[in-house]
């Protein structure tokens, strides 16, 4: 087991969203505000965890036939403890992520690490995997989330900093509205993935520079 | 629970098709939308196959929201609508298989994707929270699903030409199909406010 390899996967190297390319529905959909980002992104991290420990215990019982099945009961459980916990404690967060709540779901991240990684490998090493993925996930929405929330709104941390407001950087009026509209969701995640893909690039070829220049 | 009138019914049909674009305007079903458009065809049978089974599924679900709601145990809702999706896409296969098998071999590789789409869990998700009658939840259900294929139609036919175009280096692939999408979403935003009846 490799924590800094499995910490540099998630949050590098195989990030969910920028690399792998999962759960793409909700990392456009909900993205308008920090707030909304930081809350996807904490409960998506919490239910990957658990269902990550889940079905690597169990994965010795389950029958590998019904394997997928067994899995997204499983999710739907967590998602739905998170749902109503969320109901519950922060109402505003529950209303302004909506049905993307029990979206999470189908959240292919969830279910794509539960193959890939719980079901082959220890409760602890998966457990890692739920964290660092999570923490993957929730930095990618957070970076489309400020972009967006700044361009089109105009403000940073709305719902969170300032009594709820967010703190006006750009005057009123001059936002880009198409920004926080669907139209913007494509657009920014386009341009943040072109950039991941740019900055991973330059870096693969300074190592390898280096490693020539040995 | 009073039906609604044609008018209404024609209205949630306009309005999924292009103003409330499952896609385009409400993010369901992105994955689908991205990893199945780079061929007219395919994208075509997707699109089909989820209208199926959206449809189906939307009658089903109205029919266990009932039960559920009898039972008092709606906030089981998720777990069981998730089951029922599961079961009928995998009933769907199997009836497809032994009655239609034409239309079998021409959907079959999309069928069991359609589960973990989320425009299926999404539409029957929506049809109970605004509390939609059984008609009217077939009608969005459908409606979800041809909206979701003239999407996925459109966009593989604007995809298949983006490919073979010259672009930056870091932008090859994966991001210049996103922007496409952002393009085709502008367009679409035109039809928003756009309201019959």
């Amino acid at each position: 087991m490799d924590i800094k390899k499995q910490l540099k996967e998630g949050l590098l190297t195989k990030n969910p969203v920028l690399v792998q390319l999962l759960g793409m529905c909700s990392t456009l959909a909900i993205s308008t505000s920090l707030f909304n980002g930081l809350g996807m992104g904490i409960a998506v991290t919490i239910i990957l965890i658990c269902s990550n420990v889940l079905i690597s215990a169990l994965r010795k019982v389950i029958p590998s036939q019904i394997r997928i099945a067994a899995y997204i009961v499983i999710i739907a459980g967590f998602v739905t403890v998170v749902d109503l916990l969320l109901q519950a404690f922060l109402p505003e967060l529950s209303e302004s992520l909506g049905v993307f709540i029990p979206l999470i779901v189908v959240n292919c991240i969830i279910l794509g690490r539960a193959e890939a990684f719980a079901s082959k490998n220890g409760v602890v090493a998966s457990l890692l995997d739920g964290l660092f993925q999570g923490i993957g996930y929730t930095l990618a929405l957070v970076i489309v989330c400020v972009i967006r929330e700044l361009l089109g709104a105009g403000t940073f941390g709305g719902g969170l900093l300032n009594g709820g407001e967010g703190i006006r950087i750009i005057p009123e009026g001059y936002p880009a509205m198409q920004l926080v509209m669907p139209v913007g969701g494509f657009l920014v995640l386009g341009f943040v993935i072109a950039g991941s893909q740019f900055l991973m690039k330059k870096l693969e070829t300074r190592k390898m520079d280096k490693e020539a220049a040995k | 629970m009073e039906e609604l009138s044609m008018q209404a019914l024609l209205g949630i049909l306009i309005s999924a098709l292009l103003s409330e674009n499952f896609i385009l305007v409400k993010f369901y079903g992105i994955c689908p939308f991205m990893g199945v458009s780079k061929k007219i065809d395919t994208a075509l049978g997707m699109g089909m196959a989820v209208t199926f089974v959206m449809a189906l599924a939307s009658a089903a679900c109205y029919g266990v929201d009932l039960l559920l709601k009898a039972l008092s145990l709606q906030y089981m809702q998720t777990v069981v609508f998730i089951l029922v999706i599961a079961s009928i896409v995998q009933v769907v296969e199997m009836f497809l298989k032994k009655a239609v098998p034409a239309l079998y071999k021409a959907l079959g590789v999309f069928l069991p994707l359609i589960t973990t789409n989320c425009a299926v869990l999404g539409v029957v998700l929506v049809n109970v929270q605004e509390g939609y009658g059984f008609l009217a939840s077939v009608v969005n259900g459908a409606a979800g699903g041809l909206g979701f294929t003239l999407a996925i139609v459109l966009f593989a036919s604007v995809r298949e030409r983006v490919d073979k175009a010259d672009c930056p280096e870091c932008f090859k692939g994966f991001p210049i199909a996103l922007i496409t999408a952002g393009l085709l979403a502008l367009a679409f935003t035109g039809f928003s406010g756009l309201k019959i009846f």
